[in-house]
């Protein structure tokens, strides 16, 4: 039987998504043999973002300074916007490389169910941000959700007026994805958007 | 195709039980209780989903027995082939969680659909005509899911959407117009798909019906009593020209969650609510044949009909084995008696089952 002090630590880290229990006294077990090197640095590390961590006052993105490092990179490309529903979907996303623009995070999706309304996300921020111009492209990242969709079309409905395109992210056949395992609503979408070869 | 060489194994009250020599048509008999139905229930569990009770898997472990149960036969397609062997079952670490195999390996439960196509009929179905439209509905949607995978997706896509206007439109403060723009194009979207699925089931059926008789056998007419516009565009401005009288019944009162199956008996034109229970049954058994027919699609079928013989007369009883003969299923039977199957005992094999022992007949 463990300590106190190293019970409190595997139930802490027991929370972490996908982590649980059985992980997490693994984890403990791993960082203890380690004292002087994983684990100290570990602290280290998790008191330098407790002490610096704030959220980006322009796209919501959590980061250690603010504006974040995306909205104060000169290199990115400010006449395109892509709003995602929240900060790991931003992370997907910068991590494929391919979009350099900036982004805006909602902080979740519209659920009349779950009691989420429009003032509960920064889409108000949003609508602020196109406003003030310079802004050619919103991209509506949301996820293929019925919520998700819900949130685009509200988002598209609400920057109508504005002189932007608004584009959404295609829903279909998946990269190295073989047609013969796709579900057949997958595949319905995927011929729905189909395109002429360029 | 025959299903063959059956084995469940601590399955409800079948600790050990083998069926060896099955025919195309097979009957098992015996008393209330005995464990004939569930012989059935092992079997529907060859297709994907939940099987003809739509019971828990951990309902299914014997409760004598070490907690997990199996489930096997030799699937022989007539081509001269290997039979194929499929399993399925749980184990007693991991009472939730179901195992598939075909050929010893494993696979998936919706793997199981590319070999077979079950259908089957239970006593449970039989107030179907009488009850709710939203049992009919639910009923619809099992049928139309077998002929089209996407139905189902649609469905709670469709559910959701439906629950998140009804929740806009109850709430105190008067709904954001453009949310309810939102989640009607969602709505609309995935009703008029749904309509679409229901609206095919009911026309390929009914293209199946018509070709039979009007008797001896009960023959149904079907038609789909809409709730509201088929089309998404006119779903779609129906749902937005309502919102007034949907916000005052604080739900959405027009749309396919409103729909009906409406069965009629053709010959006498009546409603099948108002038809005997023999009759009722006739019309679910010609429902259910049509359906196993469309839902093959070139596979071996395996056709399940519990306790169908005890409510027909005679006369419909030996067109039902007329057509069980003709079909190109592989058909299971159940009853308390021997006696009602006495016009196809001659052809069929035949087990009486017993306190959880199925025994070889004659």
């Amino acid at each position: 039987m463990a300590s106190q002090e190293i019970e409190t630590l595997a139930s802490a880290l027991a929370r972490l998504p996908g982590l649980g229990p059985r992980s997490a006294r693994r984890a403990v077990l791993w960082l203890v043999k380690r004292r002087e090197t994983a684990l100290v640095q570990l602290v280290q590390a998790l008191a330098a973002v407790q002490d610096t961590l704030v959220e980006c006052s322009i796209c919501g993105n959590v980061d250690t300074r603010d504006p974040c490092g995306i909205c104060a990179d000169p290199k990115r490309d400010p006449r395109q916007l892509c709003v995602v529903e929240d900060v790991a979907d931003l992370w997907a996303l910068d991590r494929a490389r391919m979009f350099t623009g900036r982004y805006h995070v909602l902080g979740g999706r519209l659920s009349a169910l779950e009691g989420i309304r429009p003032e509960d996300l920064s889409i108000g921020k949003l609508i602020e941000r196109v406003a003030e111009g310079g802004i050619d492209e919103v991209v509506l990242a949301m996820n293929a959700t019925l919520e998700g969709q819900t949130t685009a079309h509200y988002i598209a409905e609400r920057l109508e007026a504005f002189p932007v395109r608004i584009t959404q992210l295609a829903h279909g056949l998946p990269v190295g994805g073989e047609l013969d395992y796709l579900d057949e609503g997958t595949l319905a979408q995927a011929l729905r958007a189909r395109r002429p070869v360029s | 195709m025959t299903l063959d060489r059956i084995t469940l194994g601590h399955f409800r009250n079948h600790t050990a039980s083998r069926l060896d020599g099955a025919a195309q048509i097979n009957l098992l008999v015996g008393e209330n209780g005995a464990g004939k139905t569930n012989v059935l229930e092992a079997l529907s569990l060859f297709a994907p989903g939940r099987g003809l009770r739509r019971a828990a898997l951990a309902e299914m472990a014997g409760s004598g027995g070490p907690g997990g149960f199996s489930v096997s036969a030799a699937l022989d397609s007539g081509d001269g082939n290997e039979p194929v062997m499929l399993g399925t079952g749980t184990r007693p670490d991991r009472p939730n969680r179901r195992i598939v195999q075909v050929n010893g390996a494993e696979t998936s439960a919706v793997g199981l659909g590319e070999w077979l196509a079950v259908g089957w009929l239970t006593p449970a179905m039989d107030g179907l005509f009488t009850d709710s439209a939203g049992a009919r509905r639910r009923y619809m949607d099992r049928l139309a899911l077998a002929l089209d995978p996407a139905h189902a997706r649609q469905a709670t896509r469709y559910d959701v959407a439906l629950r998140e206007r009804n929740r806009l439109l109850s709430d105190e403060m008067e709904p954001d117009p453009q949310w309810l723009d939102s989640i009607e194009a969602q709505l609309a979207e995935a009703g008029a798909a749904l309509a679409a699925g229901r609206a095919m089931l009911v026309e390929r059926l009914s293209t199946e019906l018509v070709t039979l008789p009007d008797h001896p056998f009960a023959r149904p007419a079907l038609s789909l009593a809409p709730g509201g516009p088929a089309e998404r565009d006119a779903l779609l401005s129906e749902f937005a020209r309502q919102r007034a009288r949907d916000r005052a019944a604080q739900r959405t009162l027009t749309g396919p969650h409103r729909d009906d199956l409406e069965v009629t008996l053709s010959g006498k034109a009546m409603p099948a609510a108002s038809c005997s229970t023999g009759e009722q049954k006739a019309m679910l058994i010609a429902i259910t044949l049509a359906h196993a027919g469309l839902a093959a699609g070139g596979r071996p079928g395996l056709l399940l009909l519990d306790e169908v013989a005890a409510h027909l007369d005679p006369i419909r009883r030996e067109a039902l084995f007329d057509r069980l003969r003709a079909g190109k299923a592989q058909v299971w039977l159940t009853g308390t008696e021997l006696a009602p199957f006495a016009g196809i005992k001659g052809e069929a094999a035949v087990w009486r089952v017993s306190g959880g022992v199925a025994e070889p007949v004659g």
